[in-house]
């Protein structure tokens, strides 16, 4: 695992700073049948390789966000905000 | 062979030379009745018991590496059975029972030591839910005692009892709990399953699950070209979503890194199986001296085989707060090991959406202890068609149904359980 992880706002800032949600999911609509919402809540992808995963920095901005990471090697690829990862303004 | 008393004394006469291999180095056969893909502790525990138990022979198990790469040979030994819930508990004590005649059963030393394992608890909170725990073992007809604190303090006297933080107020005691010499697991259940016909197949990594018509598995693509099975079965802890992904299934699992530790050599000092009830921190002694310990899993997907200085540091601090004396210690080795964490902290044995499919994954980091009885359950489960009356309630479909087997109370968050 990287022991910095470049946060969009703060910087590279040590890995401790960060807690793991896991993997992002999109969230179903709420009248979504039962079989789409136990994808979404149960069953994971789990790649060997590249994985979007929402981080929160706990001990910085407080932002959530959205960082692609090789399950492999631990390199951390790319970091956004995960309101910018939707589309929103970070 | 049958090892003994005598053919050890007979073979030392001859410098130890020629003892023959304890198990073949077969080339894979066209096909099998079943091939079990992963040559871990599960998968070898199956081949043994479908051939011991239900006498089916024509079996192959294969393994990408060798026997004992796998998680089988990189974790801290520990056996118990000290699990609250009813889908868990008589299951765990069904493998609490084969450990206790698995060297007899298997002809093999394991070193099996029932030297205890200790849970401390820190508050009157957590000794009500330990004594609840301990109520429910005997119960379920396993042995369980409460210690105060003087009771700990006779059984380990060198953890820290003045913590102002983390008073050790007592420990629930499981005394048949303890230890395991873990590659010799897999290379008595190998020797056991080749004896008796089974194919261990090493160095034969399976790259793909050949479907026909209807869906159904005929077999194997390999390294070494097509095998053909009549049923699979996957044991592939840590990669069951990878193997899984072959048959076009998505699993209910995340694969995360766990680390362990082992120090340098010492004398006597622990001699039970101690776990810190206010933290995540466990420690044993191996019978070379070398303290053994881990902690949490590191938190985040990973199938990278090694873990991050956090961790590390995470519970050596839990380590130290329980038992000051390890701050003086020196680590002499730490691994990291990937493993199935499934969504609510408790293991799959059952058969797939596909009819000749099945699985046996989502250990989490509990999948040693059970051993004995995931590979009994499972080859029940390939031969019979049915699940053993203990592995009953660890389906696949649990989590569709509302029937989650959650020991933590957790919820559906792999890197909490």
């Amino acid at each position: 695992m990287a022991s910095l992880i470049r946060c969009p706002h703060c910087g590279p800032r040590p890995r401790e700073e960060f807690t793991v949600r896991g993997a992002v999911v999109a969230r179903p609509a709420p009248d979504a049948p039962d079989a789409v919402w136990y994808d979404a809540v149960y069953l994971r992808d789990n790649p060997e390789g590249p994985l979007d995963e929402h981080w929160h920095h706990a001990a910085g901005c407080r932002r959530w966000l959205v960082v692609t990471r090789d399950t492999l090697t631990h390199e951390t690829l790319a970091v956004v905000d995960a309101a910018a990862a939707r589309g929103g303004r970070p | 062979m049958r090892y003994s008393a005598l053919s050890v004394f007979l073979k030392g006469l001859s410098g130890n030379r020629d003892w023959p291999r304890a198990w073949r180095a077969p080339e894979p056969k066209p096909s099998y009745d079943v091939v079990i893909v992963g040559g871990g502790g599960h998968g070898l525990a199956t081949a043994y018991y479908l051939a011991r138990e239900f006498g089916i022979t024509d079996v192959a198990v294969l393994e990408k590496g060798w026997l004992g790469s796998g998680n089988i040979g990189r974790n801290t030994t520990i056996i118990r059975s000290n699990y609250l819930l009813a889908g868990n508990n008589p299951f765990y004590e069904f493998s609490m029972k084969l450990w206790e005649g698995l060297e007899r059963d298997f002809n093999f030393n394991a070193m099996v030591s029932q030297r205890g394992v200790l849970n401390l608890f820190h508050s009157d909170g957590q000794r009500d839910a330990y004594r609840r725990r301990g109520n429910a073992m005997r119960l379920h007809g396993v042995d369980a005692d409460l210690l105060d604190r003087d009771g700990v303090r006779a059984r380990v006297p060198t953890i820290d009892f003045d913590n102002a933080r983390f008073p050790v107020k007592g420990g629930l005691l499981q005394p048949r709990g303890g230890t395991v010499r873990h590659d010799a697991v897999a290379w008595g259940y190998a020797r056991g399953a080749d004896a008796r016909g089974v194919d261990v197949i090493q160095h034969c990594a399976v790259t793909g699950i050949r479907r026909g018509p209807g869906g159904l598995v005929l077999g194997v693509e390999t390294e070494r070209g097509f095998v053909g099975a009549r049923k699979l079965a996957l044991a592939t802890a840590g990669h069951s979503s990878v193997t899984a992904a072959m048959a076009g299934l998505k699993l209910p699992i995340e694969s995360h890194v766990l680390q362990a530790f082992v120090t340098e050599g010492l004398k006597p000092l622990v001699d039970t199986v101690v776990t810190f009830g206010a933290g995540h921190f466990y420690v044993s002694q191996s019978d070379k001296g070398g303290l053994v310990f881990g902690g949490d899993i590191d938190g985040y997907n990973s199938y990278a085989r090694r873990g991050n200085l956090a961790t590390v540091e995470n519970v050596a601090e839990a380590g130290v707060a329980m038992m000051p004396s390890l701050s003086r210690l020196k680590v002499l080795r730490s691994w990291g090991g990937v493993m199935d964490m499934s969504m609510d902290g408790s293991p799959i044995i059952d058969r797939t959406p596909v009819d000749n499919l099945y699985l046996n994954a989502g250990w989490c980091y509990g999948g040693f202890k059970a051993t004995p009885a995931s590979g009994y359950c499972f080859a029940h489960l390939i031969a019979t068609g049915e699940p053993h009356p203990t592995a009953a309630a660890m389906r696949l479909d649990r989590f569709a149904r509302g029937l989650t087997i959650d020991e933590k109370g957790q919820g559906a968050q792999p890197n909490l359980h």
